[in-house]
């Protein structure tokens, strides 16, 4: 308001008086700059730093430059199109490195990592390893490479596995994200489809759960919110709280729940037992369909609540002319109301959609291996694998992929749209 | 009931649309409703037993709520779980406070950016928000901390204050600003005299909203915190992963009794921004 008064009056001014209200407007943008400064640095250090570092994991992986940097540059200077193994200098060289790495018990870190980019080497480097550590080092010195080549049937005289560790050392790479999109290179270089699909599978699995799971909430909740925005405002006051109390509940409470009515001696199959109408208990639980049916039930509310809030703002006056010009009661509905409500359903699909498409704690509770989501895949390789970069890789696919549903969204519909409740 | 010009096809259509909203009010609240009579169960199962269908109340105890009590662990949980959520709500809520009202004033520049950086936390998944807080904390040493925990739900916890006291500045005249700082005031003494009264209940609520964010969070807490750090929900979580006993629905029965209490204090506090606003 102020600035308009100013604006209006500018040209009466004096040009110190314009230089003061100048300053006056810098001071006031300082104030607002100086009340949101606090909460920027303070989400820039706990959370986009965070972010920040997991997308830089995904393609910056040091661990086997750390192991064998020696090796690592003396291979640099390798061909590795030759089809020859190294010379015996560089060989002597890694026995060296492996023997000391033996020692510090590292030479399994290392395995693990040479494995990925070459299946099965594991065991071998871990065998000759603990073999080479035995050595001393005047007689690796001397011999090394000989006592490497005659381990294991000739297989360190293989140039593949060479040309493996010379790529598992590289610094910055892309093969995580290959991995993650079920590609690889091949022994020329290029860029080839795997034959198993992993992770395409399950990204388009997490897709297709979180589309059932939009058009489910859809469907349960529409009628619902319509019913709710109909009712007299106090019954609707009354019945919102049967909306709410769930809103409000713990998701592990309700997932509790959800295992207490499906597991095989659970609710529904004893009731269905005792009433006859099966025989034997069904599989309820553990399965695409028992994650489905309880994020459903959880994320619920997501849609009913802003569905709720435009409906309310919708006269009824509307529809009420659509039939009294003539129009039959469902034509009219689905011609004159729901186009209105089309902001209500398109905000609560969005929640719903981003919500669950990262979801982790239903699915790794009920999910049994058929309803894993693409979130329990990260978390296994975070905790189980221990592939930290492959996962920070599938987090950033992941993440680019919310990115993205948010611009298309921003872009037809609007973020500014949402509302809490 | 019905005005007598409604044909009978349109009475049948508002009874179904009834029975459908019914039919998703049970759906909402069956499965809320039924751990209740199960965490009274006698015996050491997920169901309902012959004895507790036929109301005999030698198949019902209070067995699993004394377990809560008796187990260290459960106990640890609780305590942890009220110490995260407290100081993480403290820290949202003065920093979301705080640049909320920085937020809504019209010199604020970049504006939309801000608040894009600002409500992000809402939006990532939480997998990988705990993925990447595990890589970061870890060097920082705060992972398997308190630090590390209260920081990372204070972080998730800000967009909700945020949201929730915009909505209560969106109706606030800072001409009152004005008037408070010509008649003399400090700022400080305006803050808390002129504008706190008025935005209270958007900032309460935003508070509870943080708070429910941290006691109800799980995914970071699984990344982030030792042992020594489990909460509730991780005590849960791991419950229902490895054996799962009645004591869980026990816990489960009284989380519900605690997000009742939230539900009921938001409500009356929504009213009363109502009446703020209306200026009633």
């Amino acid at each position: 308001m102020s600035t308009v008064t100013l604006d209006n009056s500018n040209n009466k001014l004096s040009t110190q008086e314009i230089k003061d209200n100048k300053n006056n407007q810098r001071r006031r943008k300082l104030i607002s700059l100086f009340f949101v400064t606090p909460l920027v640095l303070f989400i820039m250090v706990s959370f986009i730093l965070p972010i920040g570092t997991m997308l830089y994991r995904s393609f910056y992986n040091p661990t086997v430059a750390k192991l064998i940097p020696q090796t690592l540059s003396a291979l640099s200077k390798w061909d590795e199109t030759s089809n020859q193994i190294p010379n015996a200098d560089i060989l002597i060289t890694f026995t060296l490195e492996l023997k000391s790495l033996a020692k510090q018990r590292k030479a399994g870190k290392l395995a693990e990592e040479i494995n990925r980019s070459l299946p099965g080497s594991s065991s071998l480097i871990k065998f000759s390893a603990r073999k080479i550590a035995k050595q001393s080092d005047q007689v690796l010195a001397k011999q090394g490479d000989q006592l490497l080549l005659a381990m294991k049937k000739d297989k360190w005289k293989n140039p593949k596995l060479w040309n493996s560790i010379k790529k598992s050392g590289a610094i910055y790479t892309d093969r995580y994200y290959l991995t993650a999109l079920d590609l690889k290179r091949n022994s020329a270089g290029e860029i080839v489809q795997r034959d198993t699909k992993i992770y395409l599978k399950l990204f388009w699995k997490s897709l297709k759960i979180a589309l059932y799971i939009t058009l489910l909430t859809i469907v349960i909740g529409y009628p619902l919110s319509y019913y709710l925005s109909t009712a007299p405002t106090k019954t609707a006051n009354i019945l919102m709280v049967f909306v709410l109390l769930p809103f409000w509940t713990s998701l592990l409470v309700r997932t509790t729940s959800w295992i207490a009515l499906l597991q095989t001696n659970g609710v529904v199959n004893s009731t269905l037992q005792s009433l006859h109408m099966i025989a034997e208990p069904m599989d309820l639980l553990y399965n695409q369909f028992s994650t489905i049916l309880a994020m459903t039930h959880i994320l619920l509310p997501f849609m009913i609540l802003p569905l709720y809030s435009v409906m309310k703002g919708i006269d009824p006056s509307y529809f009420r002319a659509a039939l009294s010009l003539g129009g039959k009661p469902i034509p009219a509905f689905i011609r004159i109301y729901m186009p209105m409500t089309v902001p209500g359903i398109s905000a609560g699909a969005l929640l719903v959609f981003i919500i669950s498409i990262g979801y982790y704690i239903t699915p790794a509770l009920v999910g049994g291996t058929d309803g894993q989501m693409i979130s329990n895949i990260i978390a296994f390789h975070m905790q189980s694998s221990n592939n930290w970069e492959l996962a920070a890789a599938l987090g950033s696919l992941l993440l680019g992929l919310i990115i993205i549903i948010y611009w298309i969204y921003d872009r037809f519909v609007g973020i500014s749209n949402i509302k809490l409740g | 009931m019905f005005p007598s010009y409604f044909t009978f096809w349109q009475k049948m259509g508002i009874y179904c649309l009834r029975l459908a909203a019914w039919a998703t009010l049970a759906f909402l609240m069956i499965p809320i409703l039924v751990i209740f009579p199960l965490s009274f169960n006698a015996e050491p199962y997920f169901t309902f037993t012959e004895g507790m269908l036929r109301l005999d109340l030698d198949a019902y105890s209070f067995k699993w709520y004394q377990e809560i009590w008796n187990d260290d662990k459960w106990i640890l949980a609780i305590k942890n779980s009220f110490y995260i959520g407290f100081w993480a709500t403290i820290i949202a809520t003065v920093f979301g406070t705080f640049a909320a009202i920085g937020l809504t004033k019209s010199e604020m520049p970049l504006k939309s950016a801000f608040m894009a950086l600002l409500i992000s936390p809402m939006i990532v998944p939480l997998i990988i928000t705990a993925a990447g807080m595990f890589f970061f904390y870890s060097q920082l040493n705060l992972a398997g901390s308190f630090t590390g925990v209260i920081i990372a739900h204070a972080a998730l916890g800000t967009p909700f204050v945020i949201i929730t006291v915009n909505a209560s500045l969106s109706g606030f005249d800072y001409s009152l600003v004005r008037a408070s700082m010509g008649l003399g005031a400090k700022p400080v003494y305006t803050f808390f005299k002129v504008i706190m009264p008025l935005i209270r209940p958007g900032v309460i609520s935003g508070a509870l909203f943080a708070f429910i964010t941290s006691f109800d969070e799980v995914v970071v807490v699984l990344f982030l915190a030792g042992p020594e750090q489990r909460t509730i929900p991780r005590q849960m979580f791991s419950g229902l992963r490895e054996q799962i006993n009645p004591t869980i629905l026990a816990v489960a029965v009284l989380l519900v009794v605690v997000s009742a209490l939230m539900l009921i204090t938001m409500e009356l506090l929504r009213a009363r921004s109502e009446k703020i606003r209306t200026g009633m």
